[in-house]
């Protein structure tokens, strides 16, 4: 057989792999997308447990901050890829189903992904909360806002706006860690790229492809989060 | 909770440290060496050595490790062939090699980033009061600059050591089996993830403790300046005169 050049083997013709390797790349920043979201509710959760907790709750919100910050991304995937399957089986025993109940790899990625990611943005939001002036807050409780309304109208977007920079640095991490996910069998980029090199024997040629289409989207999105940056704090003075 | 079992998976994984942290030592230190290198580079103010150092350091951090990892461990057999005839087949072969390279090339290029910062925050008129005395070059360098520097890098690089043991467990996917790999071995055999997460976790935890405690002993070692000086004992001999 003739061997392909590179661009017949990563391009859209009829032996090239480009479809499916765009599909992967979709399927990625789809994990990436789910998992961060996931890790910014979780994040909220957490860093609201941080600032108005009690001792308990403080304790246990610092304490998942560091553990979560202190074990490899790939033990927790474990845990939920086959955790998440034994659970989900014990359940389904329960209601009488027998054998073994696979939890879809998307969702099992998505979640490892927002527990992991939420205790970086916990510590992000925290951060960002700290900067938010206190008179702010006192002058919205002296006009008489609830704390619902204040959060709403008053630290959620100040919060978020000191807090894009380093959402940002989380979101980086989320989409490497995407990369992850592949060990659960989720056709993601990488995952697409492993099943290519098996099948064409050019291994070389598709990780490098890979590679360059992680800094692709590493570059727009940080293209996208200075955009939004600038954007946010076009109402306020710089010091210069 | 069976903790006869866990204490038997503790045992098992705690075989793996070893090889974790040699994984994360060798790479750590190797890439420490690639990483004053190519910080140096880009401070040159040489655009044909900044360059390809900007390249280098936005196309490691930009991309996933274990992308790194397989285009280094897959990848490189493509050119079997031709790495036999450099002789060079012998170490692209073995997993440990190209896991100690993926990690040294990823750890280089946040390290770099790292002493750049280091180095830009030595203050200028301490250079300029090195230079006042005579110094100048390597002297400089070692005297003033690099213990400056050392000091204002160290938090930060202590993250990144903490960052590097957790990468060690991408090895793990290249058949390396230290502590995930173990782990994850343990797993598929007994189907207690959750045991053997904990366990596993516990295991990084501690040596990321101890890490933690190293650094903040050398920096504490390294910053007497930032110490209440010692309290002087009060005199007692002059009160009998």
């Amino acid at each position: 057989m003739q061997q392909l050049s590179y661009f017949e083997l990563v391009g859209f013709g009829p032996n090239g792999w480009g479809w499916a390797l765009l599909t992967a790349t979709g399927m990625t920043i789809a994990v990436a997308t789910c998992g961060f979201l996931a890790g910014s509710v979780v994040g909220t959760l957490v860093a609201w447990g941080k600032i108005g907790g009690n001792l308990v709750v403080r304790s246990l919100a610092d304490g998942y901050t560091t553990v979560l910050r202190g074990i490899p991304d790939l033990l927790v995937i474990y845990l939920f890829y086959f955790g998440g399957s034994a659970a989900l089986g014990a359940i389904g025993s329960l209601f009488g189903a027998e054998g073994f109940i696979g939890v879809p790899a998307f969702v099992t990625g998505a979640l490892a992904i927002g527990i992991v990611s939420g205790a970086y943005q916990a510590e992000v939001f925290r951060g960002a909360y700290q900067v938010v002036s206190r008179g702010e807050i006192e002058a919205a409780r002296s006009v008489g806002m609830h704390r619902w309304l204040m959060f709403r109208r008053i630290i959620a977007p100040q919060v978020l706006r000191y807090a894009i920079p380093g959402l940002g640095n989380t979101w980086q991490l989320v989409l490497k860690e995407s990369a992850l996910i592949s060990v659960t069998g989720l056709v993601e980029l990488l995952r697409q790229s492993h099943i290519a090199a098996g099948s064409t024997r050019r291994p070389f040629d598709f990780y490098l492809t890979a590679a360059v289409l992680y800094l692709l989207i590493t570059w727009i999105s940080t293209y996208l989060f200075q955009r939004a940056e600038a954007h946010s704090t076009r109402g306020m003075r710089r010091a210069s | 909770m069976d903790f006869a079992f866990m204490r038997d998976a503790f045992v098992t994984l705690i075989g793996g440290v070893p090889l974790t942290l040699n994984l994360a030592f060798m790479a750590v230190g190797l890439g420490a060496v690639l990483a004053l290198l190519l910080a140096l580079m880009r401070m040159s103010g040489v655009k044909v050595l900044d360059w390809p150092a900007q390249a280098y350091v936005f196309v490691f951090r930009g991309t996933p490790l274990l992308v790194q990892i397989f285009l280094i461990y897959y990848g490189l057999g493509q050119f079997r062939p031709t790495l036999q005839e450099w002789g060079l087949w012998t170490f692209f072969r073995e997993p440990y090699w190209c896991a100690v390279l993926a990690l040294t090339l990823n750890t280089a290029a946040y390290a770099s980033e790292i002493f750049r910062g280091g180095l830009q925050s030595v203050p200028h008129n301490q250079v300029e009061a090195a230079r006042a005395c005579g110094m100048s070059g390597f002297l400089l360098f070692r005297r003033i600059v690099f213990p400056i520097a050392l000091r204002q890098a160290l938090p930060a690089y202590g993250s990144e050591l903490i960052l590097m043991v957790k990468a060690t467990s991408l090895a793990s996917i290249i058949t390396m089996m230290e502590v995930t790999g173990l782990a994850a071995k343990l797993i598929s055999q007994t189907f207690r993830a959750v045991e053997v997460f904990i366990v596993a976790g516990l295991i990084y935890l501690i040596l990321n403790f101890i890490i933690t405690r190293i650094i903040m002993a050398i920096e504490w070692w390294l910053s007497p300046h930032l110490r209440r000086p010692p309290a002087v004992e009060p005199r007692l001999e002059a009160a009998h005169v």
